[in-house]
């Protein structure tokens, strides 16, 4: 128990790291996943296409892998640099490449909201004169997204766990990698273990309460 | 739609056909219909009623011939047909009105949005439609708290909202309850005498005799026979005709 008294700071300083990289990751996986599924229904063929290619390589690709092209890759090769700080630059890469692949799940948990909104209602979005982009916005994705708040959220917390490979992409600072690192000194030890397994489950287990409560209130009766 | 123009008509179909595969779905249709007209389009079911309402906007693409609406042939896609579809009303069977918006914002949703009609102005019109179809005091609930035969007078309501120069309804009342056909076929008498040009998909022979200008009788892609009401059934001259009617009507 001292162990995890002894580093809690640490592990909160680490934790913190984890947080902030959630937040970054669902602001930015909730856009861009909404570009991409609104890519793979366009009534254009190289969106379509461009949209699917995209999906089915970065989701069926390991993270830790896209974390590593990300800052092997994009950073060091091809000179991506957010920050000449070093540890404020591998953040904003993994912070990146964690809502690359995010993403890719929320366009598919999207389009499976979209297959629940009956055509009838595209149609009848259509017969007033709406174009696609306007029926997309107004009528299909805000239905949509009513219906696939509860899988939003398994993705959401699915991120928030993910972000303890951040190591992969050259962040050692969160908390996965400062339980590594207390680990190192004073061996394994399950009370620090579980302080940080709390510590997710306080965030994550709120947020699928939240999100479960939020799709029945949000649900759309037909 | 008010200048008398029957000389001009508002639709043009000129040799227009369909396949849905291997099934020829409308074949060679032609059919003109008045400004002010009221046509009743009836026959059995599969004949291609639908498909041909549903061309006039464009929901259906047709594969051969043209069709011209108000002296323009139909544009293809983008912001040419969306403008189109703004012109032209339409009322589905199962309503589709937007299940996530209330009543009034289903009704205000295409002025404000599409004809870019401000919000206050667009919200004013929307409660004299609602009023006109007797929904008004349903303005602020949601689709699903109102019955089949409100939420197809709401649908009205939106198409009207457009002012549109046509509305094309197919088979508005085929999905409601007995007891709420009536409330529907109402306002659409209503609009009938108002000088409202409307193409009407349905089965309903009493709203035919009432309202009707001319119907068409379709069968298997075609149109068999087209005749003013009272002719056609009380004298129809062809033997589908005939047989439909004899079906329909003892029942």
């Amino acid at each position: 128990m001292e162990d995890l008294i002894r580093y809690a700071p640490d592990l909160a300083l680490g934790f913190l790291e984890n947080i902030k990289l959630s937040i970054v990751g669902a602001i930015t996986s909730l856009i861009l996943g909404t570009i991409l599924v609104a890519m793979r229904v366009s009534p254009t063929p190289v969106l379509r296409v461009a949209g699917t290619f995209y999906v089915n390589v970065v989701r069926n690709t390991p993270l830790t892998l896209v974390l590593a092209f990300s800052a092997l890759g994009l950073s060091d090769q091809l000179g991506l640099v957010f920050s000449s700080e070093p540890r404020t630059n591998s953040f904003w890469i993994v912070a990146m490449g964690l809502s690359a692949y995010t993403a890719a799940f929320v366009c598919e948990a999207l389009r499976a909201g979209i297959n629940t909104v009956p055509l009838g209602q595209a149609e009848a979005a259509r017969a007033i004169g709406l174009t696609f982009t306007q029926s997309l916005r107004m009528i299909i994705l805000p239905q949509a997204f009513r219906a696939v708040v509860a899988p939003l959220g398994s993705v959401m917390i699915a991120m928030i766990k993910n972000t303890t490979v951040a190591v992969a992409g050259g962040f050692a600072a969160d908390s996965a990698a400062n339980m590594k690192e207390a680990f190192d000194q004073v061996g394994a030890s399950i009370p620090i273990f579980l302080g940080i397994v709390v510590a997710f489950m306080a965030v994550t287990l709120p947020i699928g309460w939240f999100t479960g409560r939020l799709a029945r209130r949000l649900a759309v009766a037909r | 739609m008010t200048e008398n123009g029957d000389a001009t008509p508002l639709v043009q179909l000129e040799n227009v056909n369909k396949h849905f595969g291997s099934l020829h779905v409308l074949k060679d249709i032609n059919l003109t219909v008045s400004r002010g007209e009221v046509l009743v389009v009836i026959g059995p079911s599969g004949g291609g009623k639908s498909t041909l309402c549903r061309a006039i906007n464009r929901l259906e693409t047709i594969d051969g011939g043209r069709i011209v609406f108000d002296g323009n042939v139909l544009p293809a896609e983008g912001k040419g047909l969306a403008k189109l579809r703004s012109e032209v009303g339409m009322v589905f069977q199962s309503f589709n009105l937007f299940a996530h918006k209330t009543i009034r914002e289903n009704v205000t949703l295409g002025p404000v949005k599409v004809r870019g009609i401000a919000k206050d102005a667009a919200d004013k019109r929307a409660m004299e439609l609602l009023e006109r179809v007797g929904i008004a005091a349903q303005a602020d609930k949601y689709p699903a708290q109102l019955s089949g035969g409100q939420q197809q007078r709401v649908a009205i309501a939106r198409a009207l909202a457009m002012d549109p120069k046509m509305i094309l309804f197919d088979e508005p009342t085929s999905a409601l309850d007995p007891e709420m056909v009536q409330e529907v076929l109402d306002v659409m008498i209503g609009l009938a005498r108002d000088g409202m040009t409307m193409m009407v998909v349905t089965h309903e022979m009493g709203f035919a005799r009432r309202a009707a200008n001319r119907v068409v009788f379709m069968a298997d892609g075609q149109i068999v026979e087209e005749n003013t009401p009272d002719e056609f059934f009380t004298n129809a001259q062809t033997d589908r005709a005939r047989d439909f009617l004899s079906k329909i009507l003892t029942h």
